[in-house]
C-alpha cells in the first residue's frame, strides 16, 4: 500500500443516501480477476446510458450527461461527498478499488457501512466521517462554488474548506498509522507468528474438533 | 457477566490492540470464486502459503449456470473465474466442491450443511452474507479481498470490537409468517444502517422456536440491517442440526464439543448497548416496494407517498426509488403485478424454504402473466432432498423451472437475470438497483409469499390463500 499524503482536491457531490456497492461497481465487472481497471466502470449504471459489460471500450459508450461525475466542472475530482450509509451491501473490495482507480483519494459522508469502511482503509482510500450538518453545508457550498476544493490533512485529522474553515474528523489510531506508513498489514501480523502459533496450540487442546 | 459475543470474541483473541481492536484467530475460512482470485494472486506474489489448509473450504457459486451443466460455463469471463478458483485450490491443496460435485451450492448453505460451520467458531468469507453462520453461535462476518489474503496468510484478522445489539423477538408467529418476514420487519423498523457498528444477537422465544433454516435466514439478513454479524445462542435445535454432518465431530469429541457448545449463550441479565423488541404475533407478511431493504411494508399496505415525508434527503430517495420501481404512490401492494418469480439465494433456498413454497403451490399453477418462475435450490444436497420428497414435481407441475444450485438471480452474474423493467418477487436479500439485472425491479418476500404471488400473478396475502 502507498503512503497516504496530505492533499487538496476537487470535490464532487453525490447527493444520495445508502449508495450500495452494487451501484458503485455492478456485478458484471466483478468477473475480472485483476485488481485494477475498475475505475472506468465506477457507478456504471448511473454514469452511462448504455449497458456496460467487462471488456467494452468505454470511449464508444454513451455517458449520461445528467450524472454528476460526467459534468465538466467536476472532472478530476479527488474527493467524493455523499450521504449516510455509503457503501452498504456486499463486501466487494472492488468498490474501493473502483473509487481509487477513478482517482478518488477520500470519501466524505455522515456514515459508512462497516465492511466498506474497513475495505477502504485496507486499500488506502480515506473514508472521512463528518456530521450530517457539516456534510449538508458542504453540499450547499459545492453546489454554489465551481472549483470547490477541500484540503485533507490526515496527520492532524482535519478537512479545510476554501474559506479556511477546518473540521476535525475521528479515525482509529491503527488505521491512521497504517495509512500514513503505507504498511503491509500481513507483514505486520506475521511479526506475531509465535503468538499465533501459541494460541493455535492452546486452541487445539481446548477445542480439538476444530482441527483435522 | 458476558454476552455471547463477548465469549466468542474472548476465546479468539491472539493479541489485544489499541482502540478496542484485537488480532483474532479465525477457525473457518470459506472461499468463493468472485472475491478470492486477487487474494490468491497477492499471496503468490508475496511468496506466502495458506497458514492452515484444514480451515479452508472453497466452492464456486456466484458464476455457475443453473441449467444443464454438462456443457460447462458458456460465458468465458465466468468460466475463467471458476477455473481460477479450481486451479488455486488444486495448486494449494484446498478442499473444494467443484461445480459438478453433489455437495456444491451457495457457500452459506453448504458450510452449515456439511457441519463445517460449528458453534463457537470464528467464520469468515469474502462475502457479506457470512453473517448467516451466526445462527450456530459463531462469530461470522464478511470480509474484503485484502482480508481474505490476510486470513489465508496468517489465520488471523485485526478487528475492532463492535457494540452489541439485542433483538428480542417474543410471541407466536402467525401462520404463513416466517423468519424472512421477521427479518424484513426488523429492517423496516431500524433501517439498513440501524445496526451499523453493532453485532446483533437475536434472542427471545420466537427466535428459539425457529428451525436452523429460519435462524439462518434471520442472521443472513443482519447485514441488511447494517450489522456485520448476527448470532443466536446454542440450544437443542442447534445441536440436533449438526449431529452426524460430515465435518462435525464424532464419538468422544462430539460429547466434549456439545458440553462446550452449551455454554455459548449470553449470561442471564447481561447488558447490551442497545435492545430492540418485537412482538412476533403482530408481524404480517412483508413486501419491499423500493430499492433498499428498509423500503418495506406489509402485504395489506400501500406504496408510500413521498409527499408525506418531511426529510428532503429521504423524500428524494423515495421518489427516485419509486421512479426506478415504476410504482405510483399509494398503490396497493396487492395490485402490484409480477413478471418473474425467483425462489433461491442464501437467504431462502434451504429445504424448509422449498417446502413452504411447495405447500402453497401444490395443485395450483402459476398465473399466465408470469413469464418465468424458478426454483434454485441452495445446494446439490438440498436439491436431492427436495426431489426425494417430490417437491420438484410439485414445482414443475405448477409451471416452475427446477434448476441446479447456485446464487443465480440473487445477483445475476450468470445467465439468470431480469430484463429491464421486469418485475420480480424474489426470496433473496437485496432489492438494490440493477441487482437482479440492469433496470430490473425486485420485491423481497418470503418463499411462501413468492409462491402465492406466482399463483396469483400479483402479491397476495399468503395467509388468505392458504
Ligand atoms: S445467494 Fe446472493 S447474497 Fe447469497 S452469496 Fe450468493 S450472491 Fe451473495
Amino acid at each position: 500500500m502507498e503512503k497516504f499524503c496530505n492533499f487538496e482536491g476537487l470535490v464532487v457531490p453525490l447527493d444520495r443516501a445508502n449508495v450500495d456497492t452494487d451501484a458503485i461497481i455492478p456485478k458484471q465487472f466483478l468477473k475480472s480477476i485483476n485488481r485494477s481497471g475498475f475505475g472506468q466502470n465506477l457507478f456504471d449504471e448511473w454514469r452511462y446510458l448504455d449497458h456496460g459489460e467487462l471488456g467494452m471500450d468505454v470511449a464508444k459508450r454513451k455517458p449520461n450527461p445528467d450524472f454528476v461525475l460526467n459534468q465538466a466542472r467536476y472532472r478530476g475530482a479527488k474527493i467524493l461527498l455523499t450521504r449516510t450509509n455509503f457503501g452498504c451491501g456486499s463486501s466487494r473490495e472492488h468498490a474501493p478499488w473502483a473509487l481509487q482507480d477513478y482517482g478518488f483519494f477520500a470519501i466524505i459522508a455522515p456514515s459508512f457501512a462497516d465492511i466498506f469502511l474497513n475495505n477502504s482503509f485496507k486499500v488506502g482510500l480515506l473514508s472521512i466521517v463528518l456530521s450530517e450538518s457539516i456534510v449538508d453545508r458542504m453540499f450547499c457550498e459545492v453546489n454554489e462554488t465551481e472549483g470547490y476544493c477541500l484540503a485533507v490533512n490526515l496527520e492532524d485529522q482535519m478537512v479545510t474548506t476554501p474559506s479556511g474553515k477546518s473540521y476535525r474528523f475521528d479515525i482509529d489510531s491503527l488505521r491512521k498509522s497504517n495509512l500514513l506508513d503505507g504498511l503491509d498489514e500481513i507483514g505486520l501480523t506475521l511479526q506475531h507468528v509465535e503468538k499465533i502459533k501459541a494460541f493455535e496450540e492452546k486452541h487445539r487442546v481446548e477445542q480439538p474438533w476444530l482441527f483435522k | 457477566m458476558q454476552t455471547l459475543y463477548d465469549k466468542l470474541w474472548k476465546s479468539h483473541v491472539v493479541q489485544e490492540g489499541s482502540d478496542d481492536t484485537a488480532l483474532l484467530y479465525i477457525d473457518r475460512h470459506l472461499v468463493h470464486e468472485v472475491t478470492s482470485p486477487q487474494a490468491f494472486e497477492g499471496l503468490r506474489i508475496a511468496g506466502r502459503r495458506p497458514w492452515r489448509l484444514d480451515s479452508l473450504l472453497a466452492v464456486a457459486d456466484h458464476n455457475v449456470p443453473t441449467t444443464e451443466r454438462a456443457n460447462g460455463i458458456s460465458d468465458p469471463l465466468s468460466r475463467l473465474q471458476v477455473d481460477t478458483l479450481d486451479q488455486n485450490c488444486e495448486e494449494l491443496g484446498i478442499t473444494e466442491f467443484k461445480m459438478n460435485d453433489l455437495r456444491q451450492g451457495i457457500v452459506h448453505v453448504i458450510g452449515p450443511e456439511q457441519g463445517a460451520t460449528l458453534p463457537g467458531m470464528t467464520v469468515v468469507c469474502g462475502d457479506s452474507h457470512t453473517s448467516t453462520h451466526g445462527a450456530f453461535a459463531c462469530l461470522a462476518f464478511g470480509i474484503g479481498t485484502s482480508e481474505v489474503e490476510h486470513v489465508l496468510a496468517t489465520q488471523c484478522l485485526s478487528i475492532k470490537k463492535a457494540k452489541e445489539m439485542q433483538i428480542l423477538v417474543d410471541g407466536t408467529l402467525g401462520h404463513g409468517v416466517s423468519a424472512k418476514d421477521i427479518a424484513l420487519a426488523i429492517i423496516g423498523k431500524i433501517g439498513t444502517a440501524g445496526a451499523a457498528g453493532y453485532a446483533i444477537e437475536f434472542s427471545g422465544g420466537t427466535v428459539h422456536a425457529l428451525s436452523m433454516e429460519g435462524r439462518m435466514t434471520l442472521c443472513n439478513m443482519a447485514i441488511e440491517a447494517g450489522a456485520r454479524a448476527g448470532m443466536i445462542a446454542v440450544d437443542d435445535i442447534t445441536i440436533e442440526y449438526i449431529s452426524g454432518r460430515p465435518f462435525a465431530p464424532k464419538g468422544d469429541l462430539w460429547e466434549k464439543a456439545i458440553a462446550y457448545w452449551r455454554t455459548l449463550r449470553s449470561d442471564e441479565g447481561v447488558k447490551y448497548n442497545q435492545v430492540v423488541k418485537l412482538d412476533a404475533a403482530i408481524i404480517k407478511p412483508q413486501v419491499t416496494w423500493g430499492t433498499s431493504p428498509e423500503m418495506v411494508t406489509t402485504v395489506d399496505g400501500r406504496v408510500p407517498d413521498p409527499l408525506q415525508i418531511a426529510d428532503s434527503v429521504k423524500r428524494k430517495d423515495m421518489e427516485r426509488a419509486l421512479k426506478y420501481m415504476g410504482l405510483a404512490p399509494n398503490t396497493l401492494i396487492s395490485e402490484i403485478y409480477l413478471d418473474k418469480i425467483f425462489i433461491g439465494s442464501c437467504t431462502n433456498s434451504r429445504i424448509e424454504d422449498l417446502r413452504a413454497a411447495a405447500e402453497v403451490i401444490k395443485d395450483r399453477h402459476i398465473a399466465t402473466n408470469i413469464k418465468l418462475a424458478m426454483v434454485v435450490p441452495g445446494s446439490g444436497l438440498v436439491k436431492l432432498q427436495a426431489e426425494k420428497e417430490g417437491l420438484d414435481k410439485v414445482f414443475r407441475d405448477a409451471g416452475f423451472e427446477w434448476r441446479e444450485p447456485g446464487c443465480s438471480m440473487c445477483l445475476a452474474m450468470n445467465d439468470d437475470y431480469l430484463s429491464p423493467e421486469e418485475r420480480c418477487a424474489s426470496t433473496s436479500n437485496r432489492n438494490f438497483e440493477g441487482r437482479q439485472g440492469p433496470a430490473g425491479r425486485t420485491h423481497l418476500v418470503s418463499p411462501a409469499m413468492a409462491a402465492a404471488a406466482a399463483v396469483a400473478g400479483h402479491f397476495v396475502d399468503v395467509r388468505k390463500i392458504h
